[in-house]
This record gives structure tokens, sequence and C-alpha cells, in this order.
């Protein structure tokens, strides 16, 4: 305490006038704000995002050339004519023929149903999967997570495209000639055995956080049993990285379906494929001449894959803002 | 009058005229943070910053050292260090300042320290930056400042990392840190805010003896009015950014003139020294409390002899110890941790009980048994006369209505994705009582009873202060109308205002409804303010249990007059009390 009774310059007794700063009511209320739930927060900095309206602008063209390709071509993209091998673009083939005479822009505009039904298919199953498998072994824990999580560790080791490639060459041998969705459920099911474990770490490890936050003991002080409290508020409140993931790998899974088409083991070739024609085009990536027909289906591929992760990247950023580079 | 001339006479170390800071926001909007705040701080002299969180406080103090975060700068005003202005000065000349003649200790010690690098390596960062001593000389340096700082053993010490030190000691070797290079002015922002009562003391005495025998001035930022006034000479109280009210220590806690300072000179849990009352006297409390028993218990059994209603004593915990199973040294191994050992109290009906201890006294375990939700390794909880832990399904679920927690974190103790209506409905949705429409006129009775407007409802918690969570909290509590609340520091993370408003509402309620609380904190003051008794807890043993009055007046054991010597501010004599 001081000893000076009479305060040094600079020090001497100061009390504000009220109006100044005028008094405010302890933890006041502020009852004229409006509602902003979680979703609806990050839908509004998702609102603002450059990336993410750049992203819904790729993907809708794709969403409306799924739905209706008559509307970009009117040229069938199954009817081949030798005669037209490798010929140029003209009226109504805007990019020419390939080697067995087939529309360019047509099989391309086509094509984008078995890329998309792949990506999107492929990460439902492994969104689902990892979700539940993840938040069963990171909520109960102990030799149930020992099981979940080792099981997805045997898994995780295996490499996603050369155990796509054995299962999908095993089910090609055994059942051949699948029509386009028997093609399509064969990658699904290829790829997603064996992607799923990476969603299941996240989904874990997210709800190992959760777990231990006091609101889920409050809902068990109220009655709520284990069960209610993992889908009420362990599950809703871990969803966010997955949800930034299954975007991001959509675009990884058109990829790789584009990958195996190439490799000659994805979709049968009767099915109109990106990848399909890719493989088609590797003459031409040879010899140098004729490009256009590889890099129409390769841009659409590249554009379609870049749509999916930019949307997962503004997605990411509008769920954790701290996340963004500043 | 030249400023060096001025500094040489005695005049101040550092002078802060008319300050300005504000903060740029996403949409490049100005947001005003310190406005017009001026402060004079003598060298040697300690001078303190008083004010709530968002007051501006730590701003101020960072502004000085040009260390504000993000978008925040000096709109306008002067900041002179021994005559120098530094706000004008170029980057290098601030530079120059920090750690040679402005000293820093920050105010969370466990992420202030790199984990990677020892201790003395970090501290010999700051003397090597400084140009204070290098190589040998340096790590000599280090093992004198440490010693210095209190470290015990400050050789070895020095060799170690971050985490094989406790809190304490990090500040410890933090203020070492501070004052490596012999500053002029040390600024030590909320230093103790993060540590045990006993801790806080230690290091704030370590801190006013090394500035007397130095000779460094010291600007403590705190929100502890108590604590300032013991600790500094002259005091500075901000409020919204606005300095309120600045004078001598004693003079303002005596005779505060700003209605600010006034609320919180009243409110200071350190400095009032009676329990609240309420419009009721306490026994009117416990009758009361002992006719809803009965309501609930014919209510809720299904024969009248089931529960044994009416009792003295509400909960009885007997010899209760639980012991965690640690890792090892070894792969396998594995290493018993008692953290609570043979704990017995009783809880009166319509009482309040306090835990009291320090972090890692296993007081929160207690609360975890006590709620079921941690089996106990031996001992027994029992709720009117029933062990807790041997009851099973629908029996549970009956126990779970009558006795109903409140957690320390309001910001986690609120799901973030369910409305404020979602969440005070949980319990009664889970519980299947009444209608939907019934269920929201309870859900609006239970709002206004904690004094919050019922437009609330639709909001999400994230939208919400500390405070008002915390009402939210115990709004979603008192929902299935329990008889025992248990508040695990309920009201330690809020601020002292908010604090006392929501230790009053529990106060309030308690004579309303007759409830029996069970209240753990690691705050005496807080104790003395709602409890009825206490029970004192150490490394996980009891070593005290008596009533408020008794602990307060006539501490039997060592353990607990230091606890209550630790509280700031408890011998400060104010204008009113005596």
């Amino acid at each position: 305490m001081s000893e000076r009774t009479t305060p040094r310059p600079g020090q001497e007794r100061f009390v504000a006038p009220l109006d100044e700063t005028p008094l405010q009511e302890v933890d006041a209320v502020d009852v004229h704000a409006s509602p902003e739930s979680q979703w609806k927060e990050i839908w509004n900095r998702l609102r603002k995002s450059v990336l993410f309206w750049f992203a819904s602008a790729i993907l809708l063209v794709l969403a409306i050339m799924i739905a209706f390709p008559g509307l970009f071509t009117s040229a069938d993209p199954n009817f081949k004519d030798l005669a037209d091998s490798l010929e140029p673009a003209r009226d109504g083939s805007p990019f020419g023929f390939d080697r067995q005479g087939g529309d360019v822009w047509a099989r391309t505009v086509y094509g984008a149903r078995a890329s998309v039904a792949v990506g999107v298919l492929t990460t439902i199953i492994v969104a689902l999967v990892g979700t539940i498998t993840g938040a069963i072994a990171g909520y109960y824990g102990k030799i149930v997570d020992t099981l979940f999580s080792r099981t997805a560790d045997i898994f995780f080791s295996i490499p996603l495209l050369l155990a796509a490639i054995v299962v999908i060459s095993v089910i090609n041998n055994l059942y051949p000639d699948r029509g386009f969705w028997g093609g399509v459920a064969v990658i699904v099911l290829a790829l997603g055995a064996f992607a799923w474990p990476q969603l299941t770490r996240q989904m874990r490890g997210a709800v190992l956080e959760v777990k231990t936050l006091e609101f889920v003991d409050a809902a068990t002080a109220i009655g709520a049993t284990r069960w209610t409290n993992l889908r009420r508020h362990v599950i809703p409140n871990s969803l966010a990285p997955v949800i930034v993931t299954s975007t991001i790998s959509l675009g990884v899974f058109i990829v790789a379906e584009s990958t195996l088409s190439f490799l000659g083991l994805g979709l049968p070739n009767t099915v109109v494929s990106w990848g399909n024609d890719l493989a088609a085009a590797q003459i031409q990536i040879r010899s140098g001449q004729d490009l256009r027909v590889m890099w129409v289906p390769a841009s659409a591929l590249a554009f379609t894959v870049l749509g999916f992760i930019l949307l997962g990247e503004s997605v990411r950023e509008a769920i954790d803002p701290k996340a963004r580079k500043s | 009058m030249t400023a060096a001339h001025e500094t040489a006479t005695g005049g101040p170390l550092l002078q802060i005229k008319d300050l300005h800071v504000a903060f740029r926001d996403e949409k490049k909007n100005i947001i005003p943070a310190v406005r017009g705040a001026s402060l004079t701080v003598y060298p040697g002299q300690t001078v303190a910053i008083v004010g709530e969180s968002g007051s501006g406080k730590s701003t101020t103090a960072h502004a000085i050292i040009g260390l504000l975060p993000g978008s925040g700068h000096v709109t306008s005003g002067e900041i002179l260090f021994e005559g120098q202005d530094i706000v004008k000065a170029e980057g290098g000349a601030i530079l120059a300042l920090r750690g040679s003649s402005i000293g820093l200790v920050p105010q969370d010690p466990m992420s202030n320290l790199n984990p990677l690098w020892k201790v003395g390596h970090q501290i010999k960062e700051a003397l090597v930056a400084n140009g204070v001593a290098t190589g040998d000389a340096a790590d000599k340096r280090v093992v004198e400042l440490l010693e210095e700082a209190g470290l015990p053993d400050a050789e070895r010490r020095a060799r170690q990392y971050p985490h094989e030190f406790s809190g304490g000691m990090r500040q410890r070797a933090l203020i070492a840190m501070g004052l490596a290079a012999r500053p002029r002015l040390l600024i030590a922002d909320e230093p103790t805010s993060a540590l045990d009562v006993t801790v806080q003391k230690q290091i704030l005495d370590h801190i006013d003896h090394l500035s007397d025998t130095l000779g460094v001035a010291v600007l403590l930022i705190t929100h502890d009015l108590g604590l300032a006034a013991e600790r500094a000479d002259h005091l500075v109280v901000m409020y919204k950014g606005q300095i309120v009210e600045s004078g001598p220590a004693l003079e303002i806690l005596q005779d505060p003139q700003h209605p600010y300072t006034q609320r919180l000179v009243s409110k200071a849990p350190s400095l009032t020294s009676r329990r609240l009352a309420s419009g009721h006297s306490r026994d009117e409390v416990r009758q009361k409390s002992e006719v809803a028993a009965r309501k609930v218990a014919a209510e809720v059994a299904q024969s009248t002899d089931e529960l044994g209603e009416g009792s003295e004593n509400v909960i009885t915990v007997q010899n209760l110890t639980k012991v965690f199973k640690l890792r090892g040294a070894r792969p396998g191994q594995s290493i018993d941790f008692k953290a609570v050992d043979d704990v017995s109290f009783d809880l009166r009906r319509g009482s309040t009980m306090a835990i009291v201890g320090e972090s890692g006294s296993g007081k929160s375990t207690v609360a975890r048994m006590v709620l079921d939700l941690l089996k106990s390794t031996s001992g027994r909880v029992l709720f009117d006369g029933v062990d807790v832990s041997s009851l099973r399904g629908p029996e549970l679920l009956r126990l779970r209505r009558q006795m109903q927690p409140v957690f320390q974190n309001p910001y986690a103790s609120l799901d973030p994705l369910y409305s404020i209506f979602q969440s005070i409905e949980e319990p009664l949705r889970t519980h299947k009582i009444g209608s939907s429409k019934e269920r929201e006129a309870r859900v609006r009775e239970l709002l206004d009873k904690v004094s919050l407007p019922v437009s609330l409802m639709r909001r999400f918690p994230a939208e919400l202060s500390g405070g008002q969570r915390q009402r939210v909290a115990i709004a979603r509590a008192l929902a299935l109308q329990p008889e025992v609340v248990i508040c695990d520091e309920a009201v330690s993370a809020l601020d002292v205002l908010v604090q006392a408003q929501i230790l009053e509402l529990l106060n309030d309620l308690q004579a309303e409804l007759g409830l029996s609380y069970l209240f753990i904190t690691h705050d005496l003051a807080v104790v003395r303010q709602i409890a009825d008794d206490v029970v004192v807890m150490q490394d996980g043993k009891i070593v005290e249990a008596a009533s408020v009055t008794e602990v307060f007046d006539n501490p039997r054991q060592e353990y607990t007059r230091k606890l209550l010597d630790a509280i700031p501010g408890g011998v400060i004599p104010l204008a009113g009390t005596s």
C-alpha cells in the first residue's frame, strides 16, 4: 500500500463523468438479435465465399449436363461410323470424332453420368460406414474401439487402387457384361470397401473430443441413455470434419474411377465414361496427333474434380473459419 | 522541462495520454476497444488496471509493447516511455524497448512456453536477444534468474522441458524471462488467473519482492479488485474501453465514486464477508425444502416408505474412494492413483454444502460420483437413504429427476446445435413429461425463473454470454424440479459482477424452491457468500469439515488457514463494514 498521502502528478483521483460511459445492466440480453443456429451461421459464411460460388457454378453446369444432356449436344454418344474416324470438327460436332468415329463432345457430355454416379455413390457409402464405425469406436471405447480401429487400420494399410483392381478383376471374371448400373455398382463397392477407414478415423477423433464435453454429461445426468446421447448430441456435433472430407473425396473418387477405366478395369467398354474415352485416346497420346480426343474428356474430368475440391475447401473454411490462411 | 530531465528527477516512467485503440472487423468497420485512456506509472511503483473481460485492460497493456493482436492499432494518443513516444517510434525502437526496458508476464502459463525447447534455453533466448549475455555466461545467468524467480534446484530445472513444470513453476519461469534483461517496467497480464489461490499468493508475493529489490515498476492487469487493491499503490478501473475511475488504491476501495466502481466494490467476492441473504431465513428455507421433498417423494415413489422422505440429510456420502489406473512406465504396467480417499459428509436438506479444494484435490471427482456419472471404487453415496450406484433403469431415471448438475464451463455445458428451448426442454422430453404444449409453457416458466426473456427461446448458445448460458444451464437443471442441484465450479468462469448475479439467483431459487446445493469450488470467497457448511479437500482427503462461520473464524487446519490467507484483499478494511 502506498505511504504517500498526496498522489504524484498524473495520479490524482479521477472519476469519469457518468454520461460518458453510461452504466449498462450487468449481463444484459440483446433481445433484438435474430436466432442464428450453427448451420445458419455456416451458410452465412459460405454465402460470402467467392470460392463457394465458383465451385457451385461448375457443379451446376455439371448437374444440368447430367440431367439434360440433350441441351448440350444432339448427337448420340453411342453412334459410331468408321468413316468419321478422327474427322475434325464440323457442324453439330464441335470437337470432331474419335478413332472409332464417335462424337467426342457427345461422349464427354454423356460420360459425366458415370463419373458423377461413381463419385456420389462411393462417397455416400464411405461416409455412412465411416460415420457409424467411427462414432461407435470413439463413443464406446475400450474393446469395441480396439476392434473397429484395428480393422480400419488393416484396411487402411492396403493401397486403395491396388485393392480395387484386385476386387474388380475377380468380379469381372465371374460376372462379365453387367451394363451401366452393374458396372457402377462394382466400382462403388470396390472403392467403398477400402476407402472407409479414413473417415472412421476422423469421426472417431471428433467423437472422442465431443464426448468429454459437459453437455454430454448433462444429458446423462438428465437420464438420457448412452445410445440417445450418442444419437442426439455426440454424432451431430462430430459431423463437421466428415462433411468436409466427404466433399473433397468426392473428387478423388471420380479420379479413381477414371484411373480404373483408363487401366481397362473400370466401367465396361459399352458404358460411355470419361475414363473409357481417355483409355481409348491412348494411341493419340503416343502419336501426338489429334490430341483433342484426349483433352476434351480430360478437361471435363479436371473441372469436375476441381469443382468438388473447391466446394470442400469452401465448406471447410465456413465450418472452421480459423483454418483459413490469412 | 524536457522529458529526459523529468525522468532524472523522479518523473514518470510511463505516461499514457488519451490513448485510443481500435480493431477492424471483417467488413473493415472500426471497432473501438480503448477510448481515451490516460494513466501514469512511476519507477518502482505498482499500478493495477482492473476491469471485466472486454473492458480493454489487456488491450491497453498490449498497446504499450506494440503487441496488439490482429487488426488492433493505436488510432490516437501518446504512450510515453521515459519521455519517448512509443506510438510514433519506428518498429526498431519498440523492438529495442521490448525485453530490455519493458518485460511481459503473459496470462496463460500453459501456452506461453514452447513445448519443444528446454525452459533454460528459452530464458537464454531472452538474454541473448537483448544482448545481456551470451554463451556460458548466459547459461549461468539463466540459473541465477530462475533461482531469483523462486524455483528451487534451478540448475536442474533449467534443463527440463515445460511439460515437466506445474502451472506455478511455468509462471515463475515466465517471470524469470520477463525480468531477464532487467526491464524498468514489468507488465503482468492476469499473471495468476489460471493458478490455484495458494500458488497465486506465492507468485504475487514474489513479484512484489522482486519489484522492491530491483526497483522494477509493475503494471498489473487483473479482474480481481481485491487482488489489485492489495498489491497496487494506484488503481485504474476500466469499463467498456474507458477509464471510469483512478486514484490511490485504498481511497478507491473505501470511497468508490463512479457507479461502476461502487458496483465492483460491493460485489467483489473477496471483499464481502457475509452469506447472501434472501428474503427468507435459513430455517424457513429448510422447512420449505422438507415440504417440497415430501411432495416429490409422494409423486415419485411407488409407496410412501420406499424413500426415506423428510429425513435430515438428503445426501449422505460414506467412505467414498476412487482409484484411477494410470499408465505406468512400462507397457501393460499400471499405477494406482487415489483421486478421492475415504471421503464422508452429509448434505442437510435445504442447505448448501461447499466442497473446496485446489486443482487435483478430487472435489470434482466426488461430484461426478454423487451424480452417478462415475462409479466409485469403494464407499457409498446415499440419496434419501438409497444407494445411488445400486439403481438401474426406471429407478435410476427417478434418481436423475431428483438430482441435477450445473457444470463449470458455460461454453461446453450446452449443446451448440440445440436452441435454448430444446436444451431446457430436453429433460422434460427424456422423462416424457407433459404434451409438447405443456412443455413449452414449462420452458417459458423456467426462463422466467432464471430472469431470462422468453424471446431467447429460439436462440442458440453461441449467441449468449457466459452468464446467460449458465442461467440456461440452471433452468435446464430445474426443469425436473430436483431436490438437489450439484454445482461443479458453476460460477468460476464468470466475471465478478455476473458471478455475483448468478450466486444471488441460486440463493433466491434455493429459498423459493427449497433446493439443497452441493457446491464445488476452488474459491473460498464464493463459499462465504453461498454456503452453510464447508468441506475442505486436499489430495483426495477431507482435511476439515465444519460450518462456514467456524471455518472462516476459527480454521483448525494449517491448510485451511493457508487457503484463507490466500484470498486476495481479505485484510483490506472497507468503509461500511468493520
